[in-house]
């Protein structure tokens, strides 16, 4: 009995640690940041377009619109891709063709961001600097291949939303003499709307969070962006740049940038959690 | 002339075919273009040499065992984290206020990027605990990164085990803990084996917590306190500040070699298992 | 003076949240007989299985008022081993439920659950279990095969062999025959009659000509109450009770 007991007790504790993890990445995040926020002040902070860190202006705005942009431009590539495969697996192909189809899109998870980045380097940025001008290291290059990276999400939540609906809903619709098309897009899809926008709800959270590939193809301009074949930096890329040689003030200010990327990252996940939770409901 | 509805369902229906495929043709174009010019550069010699001139000769054995190094690190510590939180969920509570904090836990820790782990990561492994740029903080920085992963996929497994299991080996005298034992755990071990592989994929493929946390040196490391490259982080180096096109292409392509066998493997052990079920 | 009954169940109710499953059970089992648990679906008679051995602990959420007591002492005590119980109370529940496991390992489950490791002792149990549930011919070649691979009605004394190897004193089956042919249940009801000698037993009988080829003392359920209980010859010529006997002629099931 008392070995039963002591199991209980200890599985709880371990069971634990996630919150206590997530718990100590806020406290220390917070505690190195917040500090230079309350220093600088939070509206100069958030939005102060200047950003010289030696001396010693700290403003992230044009990091926020770059980020902004570049996940505006990921959803723009993603979502019509991403929900047109959803809907291909799920309703206008065989269950073999999706068997070949859902490993490969797993695969496409599995890929490190920093090939995609490499990629996007040799292959995207010179296609841009040729062909469209500008120096190649753009927004337009980082929307195209984030778009690419967050696919897996919004495919995969998509499908499984498709997936989950009841058979009647096909069934109901089309024995009232609706087509396949008109089932999909006017009965189907609008009932896995709760699921479908979760999962471009945690694409945008996937693709504010990319640091790697971007810092690979978006330049390094810490400026506010005037159009698509424009360098930028996002949030994360400021840190990634900056932190292998920024001290003092410096660093505490990238802290700060992440304290900024925390909260909205975390608000869409949440907001993707309570999206899903009602639609399920 | 109106156009008539079947053509406009065709039309999208044709769009749709090219989008997914589109999708599928980007991903093997990167592929391809990373392994068309780095497979012929990989040698034996490759694997088995350190780098030298900042990484423009040599190889990248010291990266290997920086990978291998991190993720051991990470694996040994995650797994029973992840599969105890999975049993304590599944086997020691019921829906309720301690099992809806523990999720929100786990889902927000699933969210947090990984630039943000890198930072925390590194005040407090490397600064707060002193354990300095080193194979041990971004070990112990990727055992955060992947918890959540192996808690969701152990918890999808001991879930799937049918209830009458347990309700036999209750009937016939068992304890809670040797009914998990017997019967809970044997059966959800290759779901919690997938997971695990899937938590190895990550660790591979990260980048922007390890810089932060095990350093960027490429020499062979002395021990769990010596900072090391992974072969991502090797990569990102040589790409990003543009010192050997060539060792980057050969880095790439050992590095999509590696997360290709683990997937194919998490895949076939995926298949075996439903198979089985 | 020794307790003539085995099993006493006193005021006995119980309920899965709000929902009560069986009310004012007042109940006497004799030992060394086939005490028939009757009645149509959703009767409360699994619900009274289950909270003999505690099975029902394993649900959250319900409640007992009442007292049951086996050999005299109450099951719901404070001191009570829930594993202990259910080693003395054993189980057959109505879908064949072999654990996927070889047949050895399945029978051999409930020992090595006690601590036995003996190999010797082991296989002894193991066969002399198998023999009492009538399927040690068919698989005593093949022990170490998967117990998966046997039929529903070898798995279903699969079962059975399983649970005497713990050496219970009392045996409760529910609907054990459900989807098995007729010469499993054949050779089911034939062990049954053989094993009252050692055992005490409650059974759910798949309809009511089982009953009234196995039984001793039959107790009819409906709607969570005990209608009417009496020898097995008692109730099928001479119902007291019209709902009994509407039932036992069949104007409903």
């Amino acid at each position: 009995m008392n070995k039963e007991k002591f199991l209980e007790r200890g599985f709880l504790l371990v069971a634990l640690s996630s919150i206590s993890i997530l718990a100590l990445i806020a406290f220390f995040i917070f505690e190195q940041g917040v500090p230079l926020m309350w220093k600088v002040g939070l509206k100069s902070f958030l939005l102060g377009d200047r950003w010289y860190p030696s001396k010693g202006s700290f403003g992230i705005f044009p990091m926020i619109v770059g980020s902004f942009w570049v996940t505006l431009g990921a959803l723009a590539v993603g979502v019509p891709l991403g929900l047109s495969s959803a809907v291909f697996l799920c309703e206008l192909t065989p269950p073999k063709v999706g068997m070949v189809f859902r490993p490969m899109i797993q695969l496409l998870a599995a890929i490190p961001s920093v090939i995609y980045g490499f990629w996007g380097l040799i292959v995207l940025v010179p296609l841009i600097r040729n062909h469209l001008g500008g120096p190649g290291l753009s927004i337009l290059a980082g929307s195209f291949v984030l778009g690419i990276m967050i696919l897996p999400t919004i495919i995969s939540i998509s499908e499984d939303s498709l997936r989950a609906l009841p058979r009647t809903y096909k069934e109901g619709a089309l024995s009232l003499g609706a087509t396949h098309w008109q089932t999909i897009w006017r009965v189907l899809v609008p009932a896995a709307r709760s699921g479908i926008v979760a999962s471009i709800i945690l694409g945008m959270g996937r693709a504010l969070g990319e640091t790697m590939a971007m810092i690979m193809i978006l330049g390094n301009a810490a400026q506010i962006p005037s159009s698509i074949l424009d360098s930028a930096r996002t949030l994360t890329t400021n840190i990634g740049i900056e932190m292998g040689y920024a001290s003092g003030d410096h660093r505490q200010a990238l802290f700060a940038t992440g304290v900024v990327l925390f909260f909205i990252v975390m608000g869409l996940n949440s907001l993707a959690m309570v999206i899903s939770r009602k639609g399920r409901a | 002339m109106r156009i008539s509805r079947h053509f406009t369902q065709e039309m999208a229906r044709t769009l749709i075919w090219i989008a997914s495929f589109s999708t599928l043709a980007v991903m093997f174009w990167i592929l391809y273009q990373v392994l068309r010019e780095g497979l012929p550069l990989l040698h034996l010699s490759f694997f088995l040499k350190p780098p030298r001139e900042m990484g423009r000769a040599g190889g990248i054995a010291s990266t290997i065992i920086g990978t291998l190094a991190l993720t051991i690190v990470a694996i040994v510590i995650a797994t029973p984290l992840g599969v105890g939180t999975a049993i304590f969920l599944r086997e020691y509570t019921r829906e309720g206020r301690i099992s809806r904090v523990i999720r929100f836990g786990t889902d927000c820790l699933a969210g947090v990027p990984s630039i943000i782990f890198g930072l925390f990561g590194f005040v407090f492994f490397v600064i707060f605990l002193g354990m300095g740029w080193s194979i041990l903080s971004g070990g112990l920085t990727l055992t955060a990164m992947i918890l959540p992963t192996i808690i969701c996929t152990a918890e999808e497994a001991i879930k799937s085990i049918p209830y009458t299991y347990r309700e036999v080996s209750y009937g016939l005298g068992g304890t809670r803990w040797q009914t998990i034992r017997r019967v809970v755990l044997p059966n959800a071990f290759p779901g919690i084996l997938t997971g695990v592989l899937l938590g190895v994929g990550r660790c591979v493929g990260e980048t922007a917590a390890v810089i932060l946390t095990a350093g960027s040196s490429f020499l062979m490391p002395d021990s769990l306190f010596s900072p090391i490259r992974t072969m991502a982080v090797h990569f990102y180096i040589l790409a990003r500040e543009g010192i050997s096109m060539e060792m980057a292409y050969a880095t790439g392509a050992a590095l999509i070699i590696l997360i290709l066998i683990i997937n194919t493997v998490a895949n076939l052990l995926l298949f075996r298992y439903v198979q089985k079920g | 003076m020794q307790d003539p009954f085995k099993i006493v169940i006193q005021d006995f109710e119980f309920y899965y949240g709000s929902v009560m499953a069986l009310r004012d059970l007042n109940l006497s089992i004799r030992p060394h007989q086939i005490f028939a648990v009757l009645g149509p679906a959703r009767s409360g008679k699994t619900t009274l299985l289950k909270s003999l051995n505690r099975l029902t602990d394993l649900l959250h959420g319900t409640n007992h008022k009442g007292q049951i007591f086996i050999d005299g002492r109450e099951i719901y005590g404070e001191e009570v081993s829930l594993p202990e119980l259910r080693r003395r109370v054993g189980m057959v529940f109505d879908l064949p439920t072999a654990l996927p496991l070889s047949i050895y390992e399945n029978v051999a489950y409930g020992p090595r659950l006690k601590g036995m490791r003996e190999k010797s002792r082991l296989d002894e149990i193991v066969a002399t279990s198998l023999q009492a549930a009538v399927l040690w011919d068919e698989v005593k070649d093949r022990l170490p095969s998967s117990a998966l691979r046997l039929s529903g009605g070898q798995q279903q004394r699969l079962c059975i062999a399983r649970m005497l190897a713990l050496e219970p004193e009392i045996i409760m089956l529910d609907e054990p025959c459900s989807g098995l042919d007729p010469i499993s249940t054949a050779s089911i009801e034939k062990s049954l009659m053989t094993l009252k000698e050692k055992y005490t037993i409650l059974l759910v009988p798949h309809n009511i000509q089982q009953a009234s080829r196995v039984a001793d003392r039959v107790g009819f359920f409906l709607g969570g109450e005990m209608i009417e209980e009496g020898s097995a010859d008692q109730i099928f010529t001479r119902p007291q009770n019209k709902k009994t006997e509407d039932y036992i002629s069949g104007r409903f099931g």
